[in-house]
């Protein structure tokens, strides 16, 4: 090829070449402020025969950072693909390890999605942060050949009091709504919580979904010699470089020097051409094999197609297309620059491929082709900069079995549970005084964690593209897929800080029990599994021991429900100085629903119909809203989950939506029933009378637990009489818990029976006037 | 023989989509026209979308009023076309002068989503025949830059002359001059509103209403306004 004919005279650029690495072998290299260890940097010296040059450097730097080579985390997700049967396979088209899993939902059809991380860079400059998290989980999924249809974000603040929490809400609030606004994808919910352990550390995860037809499907690959790699979208441009190992594997220090250079930016604008030209581009079929740029740039992608295919390939990096022409070839390699894609287009295709990214003005630069060697060639001009194994940089990564150690701290804060706090005698509940225990109530759903969400949602476009049909406050995102037929996915994603750090294995069961509930509550199917794991550092034992506990759990817990994870992100190095945040492991469930208008509102519409509690409460108050919001304490264990019961209660709820019998459904979880009563009876504004005795009596709870119990496998639906006893009926068949607690009227009232009686209006300004009066 | 309504794709534009399903749902045929191409397919009616046009560079609307599509349609709009600018569509016709004032950033400073309640206040038009006068309706309102501005003399001239065709009510979401959500022009062919119309035309996927869950249709009136306006042309 032309790109690579030698020219006459030949003269040296000053870059460290190959050659001069092998005649070099003593120069001392910079790898430890790259972030690599001693045995890191033998270990490349070893596979190379010769010292690296400063661009392979540079390439096994990023690529063997935690956050791309998952070196601490890989032992330990492996189990996610061991531990399931050939049934929780069957709808899997592609399962971990690519850019995202993908999930046949039927009728032709198949959707990818993924959660990741963008947490470091969020708080270092919250709005370009957590923008351009949005813009990196798109271009995922648009690498599978889908066709993006909706984003969430799961977010996690420091204090609300705390003066800093409002710098970091603005921004990163402002740059979702700035970039996801702008691709025109719905933002159909997500998460937000504070908690002073997010203080120095706030965690910004984003989800994205798409869905394609089966034939459409993807690879991250280049395997046909003489293929060309070509790259397009935006220029390449010094923001991010180094992101990837200088920020996502370094803990924040309060002196540290400013790292915001390594922060991208993002263009929106830029990507939405960039998502409608690669539709474009599959739709023509004139791409063999596609890679977003994303953390590590041009390094991933080059060695990560050529290892995915079994192939090689040979680039010339003066090729590339810059926005600044000093960017040296390291830069260029590290640069995280964003709205890029690398496609490998054979030669017979390149003038259609032309004539679309001319179409929509997108630039282009032919930078490679593939060869049939197992060997990644870059060249600068007539030199030769890299030379290795594309196999070592993208896969063969190093994996460390880092200590474990169970926390020292651990039996003391199980023990201190609410039956022995405040000096043994337990923390204070208000049974016999009806007016403190109704005070309680207004505390607790006007908290900023329970509060309504509204003022941060209501800045996110939740109507493009018509097809949504479940958005926040409802349970889950649900959004059509085939407008032909109605078919469609649900999406809930959940996590509980607090639960985890009372035991990580338990908590991850219970983030995947509350996401997989809330699928069900909508009338979808729950099918496939991603997730988020934010912890501390993986080099704390303590912090290992956490994360070890949390993936078993989740693991063990995907293989009882009988749901594949399909992929997932690992966000380590979360804390402040030496202090972790508490294991935030976001899992995030994918549910089908044959046609979204079978879909289940979240909230009570209709007056006269009964309202029924399925499920038992038992008193489980450690780990709870209630303790952390009335006495702010945390100790004890987390709810016991029982997955086989939510299974048959998720089939019960399938069931009696199927026969129509539901007017709404809505999961209890966070702050109990105080909380579904109160979102139930505000969602449309629909009175009801509610009585707690029935409860108290059955399940021999008091009236703290009957309202404030964080118990698993709980539901609130409310049924219209005449489907009365078919729904008790089927209840009962399947050994469903099912008691009668209220009824729906059109007082404009909720009365909790000998509790108290609110008005809607006042109840509705307390849940929804908190983030206003915080954040407005 | 069915109607055909083009609906204009800029790049940046979001609800292009939408908008060809409304008027699919309306009954009439989509025709999708392209920003670099001046040819407007001999549609019978024209739909700007709303979105990002060109980033929003410059000013909202500002570059995409010089399209060679954009060409082509004021002067079809001047010639009688009917025209409906939805939300980045009335800031495209605001910066061609096909309608007059401005659109600058919400008072609040940040995005708004919600579902709006507006009163039509001018049923003298292609696309809003089908309401009655004074109707109150309920579709989606999505913006960042919805403040409507005008000079004192504008102002007056529309409400003199009768322009005004939607209002906001039960409060104003974006600082809007005189709860002016959407205006019309002279003649009547063009008309441009900040919410949007192609969001509520099919039960399930709009607004909440009292009846049911996101069941609110409202938009589709201005859909089969413009088909019943043609047929009677």
């Amino acid at each position: 090829m032309a790109l690579f004919k030698k020219k006459t005279p030949f003269v040296p650029s000053g870059v460290d070449t190959t050659a001069n690495a092998a005649a070099t072998p003593q120069k001392e290299q910079p790898y430890a402020l790259l972030g690599l260890k001693d045995d890191e940097y033998n270990r490349i010296r070893e596979i190379l025969g010769r010292r690296p040059s400063s661009s392979e450097l540079a390439m096994y730097s990023v690529m063997w950072s935690e956050h791309c080579s998952y070196k601490s985390s890989k032992i330990y997700l492996r189990q996610f693909g061991e531990k399931v049967t050939e049934d929780m396979k069957k709808h899997l088209m592609v399962g971990m390890g690519e850019n995202a899993g993908v999930v046949d939902i039927g009728e032709g059809w198949a959707v990818t999605f993924k959660v990741e991380s963008h947490n470091h860079p969020s708080y270092i400059e919250p709005f370009q942060g957590a923008a351009t998290g949005v813009g990196g989980i798109v271009r995922d999924i648009l690498t599978m050949g889908a066709r993006p249809i909706a984003v969430m974000d799961q977010l996690r603040f420091g204090a609300p009091e705390n003066p800093d929490t409002a710098r970091v809400v603005h921004g990163v609030v402002d740059g979702i709504s700035f970039y996801g606004n702008c691709l025109g994808l719905p933002n159909i919910g997500g998460e937000t919580v504070f908690d002073k352990v997010y203080q120095g550390n706030p965690l910004v995860n984003a989800l994205s979904v798409g869905a394609l037809r089966h034939e459409d499907l993807k690879l991250a690959k280049a395997s046909n010699p003489g293929d060309l790699v070509i790259l397009f979208g935006a220029r390449t441009g010094a923001d991010g470089i180094g992101g990837v190992s200088v920020l996502a594997s370094e803990t924040f220090d309060s002196t540290g020097p400013s790292r915001r250079p390594a922060v991208q930016v993002g263009d929106p604008f830029a990507e939405k051409v960039l998502i409608e030209c690669c539709l474009e581009l599959y739709a023509a079929q004139v791409v063999a094999g596609i890679q977003d740029l994303g953390g590590a740039g041009i390094s991933c992608a080059t060695s990560e197609l050529a290892s995915n295919g079994g192939a090689g390939m040979r680039v010339q990096l003066q090729h590339v297309l810059k926005r600044d022409e000093s960017l040296t070839p390291e830069e260029i390699l590290m640069s995280e620059s964003q709205e890029r894609m690398m496609g490998v287009v054979p030669k017979k295709h390149l003038k259609a491929f032309e004539a679309i990214v001319n179409k929509w003005e997108v630039e282009y630069s032919v930078i490679g082709e593939v060869i049939n060697e197992d060997r990644l060639y870059i060249n600068w001009g007539e030199e030769e900069i890299v030379n290795v194994p594309p196999r070592t940089v993208a896969h063969d990564g190093p994996v460390y079995e880092r200590p474990v150690a169970y926390p020292a701290y651990q039996d003391a804060l199980n023990a201190n549970n609410v039956h022995v706090a405040a000096n043994g005698n337990g923390l204070h509940r208000q049974n016999h005084n009806s007016s403190e225990l109704a005070a309680q109530v207004v505390q607790i759903i006007s908290s900023p964690n329970q509060a309504d969400k509204g003022w941060i949602t209501d800045q996110y476009d939740r109507y493009v593209g018509g097809n949504t049909a479940l958005a926040q406050p409802d349970d889950s995102g649900m959004v059509r897929v085939s407008e032909t037929t109605g078919l469609g996915i649900a999406i809930a994603t959940d996590a509980n800080g607090r639960f985890c750090q009372l035991d990580p294995y338990q908590g991850a069961k219970l983030a995947l029990a509350e996401a997989y509930r809330n699928v069900a509550v909508s009338g979808a199917s729950p099918m496939a599994v991603t997730n988020c794991l934010n912890f501390g550092s993986p080099e704390n034992p303590e912090v290992m021991w956490q994360f070890k506990q949390a993936t078993a759990g989740l693991a063990d817990g995907c293989l009882e429900l009988g749901i594949p994870v399909t992929g997932g992100n690992v966000s380590f190095y979360n804390q402040t100085g030496d202090v972790a945040i508490h294991p935030t492991p976001v899992v995030g469930v994918l549910g089908v629903i044959d046609d979204v208008a079978r879909r289940i509102p979240s909230g009570w519409q209709d007056a006269g119909h009964n309202i029924y509690l399925l499920g038992v409460t038992k008193d489980e108050l450690d780990g709870s809203v209630w303790s952390e919001v009335v006495h702010g304490h945390l100790g004890g264990r987390p709810p016991v989950v029982d997955l086989a019961f939510e299974k048959q209660l998720a089939e019960a709820i399938a069931a009696a939506s199927e026969q129509g019998l539901l007017a709404s459904a809505h999961d209890l979880s966070e702050a109990g029933l105080a909380q579904a009563v109160a979102e139930c009876t505000l969602r449309f504004g629909m009175g009801a009378r509610i009585w707690l005795n029935e409860i108290c009596e059955r399940d021999g709870v008091d009236r703290t637990a009957a309202l404030f119990s964080e118990s698993t496998g709980r539901v609130l639906v409310s049924v219209g009489r005449e489907d009365d006893v078919k729904f008790v009926g089927l209840c009962e068949a399947r050994g469903i818990p099912v008691l009668r607690i209220g009824v729906t009227d059109n007082s404009g009232e909720l009365e909790i029976q000998e509790l108290a009686t609110w008005n809607l209006a006042d109840l509705g300004a307390a849940h929804k006037g908190t983030l206003a009066e915080l954040f407005g | 023989m069915t109607m055909k309504i083009g609906v204009v794709t800029f790049p940046g534009t979001l609800d292009d989509r939408d908008a060809q399903r409304a008027v699919r749902i309306a009954g009439a045929t989509a025709v999708p026209l392209w920003h670099a191409d001046a040819n407007l397919h001999k549609v019978d009616a024209v739909v700007l979308p709303g979105g990002f046009s060109y980033g929003d560079y410059l000013r909202c609307g500002a570059i995409a009023a010089q399209a060679p599509v954009t060409e082509a349609i004021i002067k079809a709009a001047n010639g009688g076309l009917p025209v409906l600018g939805i939300c980045n569509g009335f800031q495209v016709l605001v910066e061609s002068h096909l309608l007059p004032g401005g659109l600058i950033r919400n008072e609040a400073q940040h995005f708004i989503c919600r579902d709006q309640k507006l009163r039509v206040e001018n049923i003298n038009t292609p696309w809003t025949n089908q309401f009655e006068l004074n109707q109150e309706i309920t579709i989606p309102l999505k913006n960042g830059e919805g403040g409507y501005i005008a000079t004192d003399e504008t102002l007056k001239r529309l409400e003199g002359e009768g322009l005004v065709a939607f209002r906001y009510l039960d409060g104003n979401p974006n600082g809007s001059m005189n709860d002016i959500a959407g205006l019309r022009n002279e003649r009547g062919n063009v008309v441009g509103l900040m919410p949007h119309p192609e969001h509520a035309v099919e039960a399930g996927f709009g607004p909440d209403t009292n009846i049911a869950m996101r069941s609110g249709i409202d938009g589709l009136k201005f859909f089969t306004s413009v088909i019943n306006a043609l047929v009677n042309a």
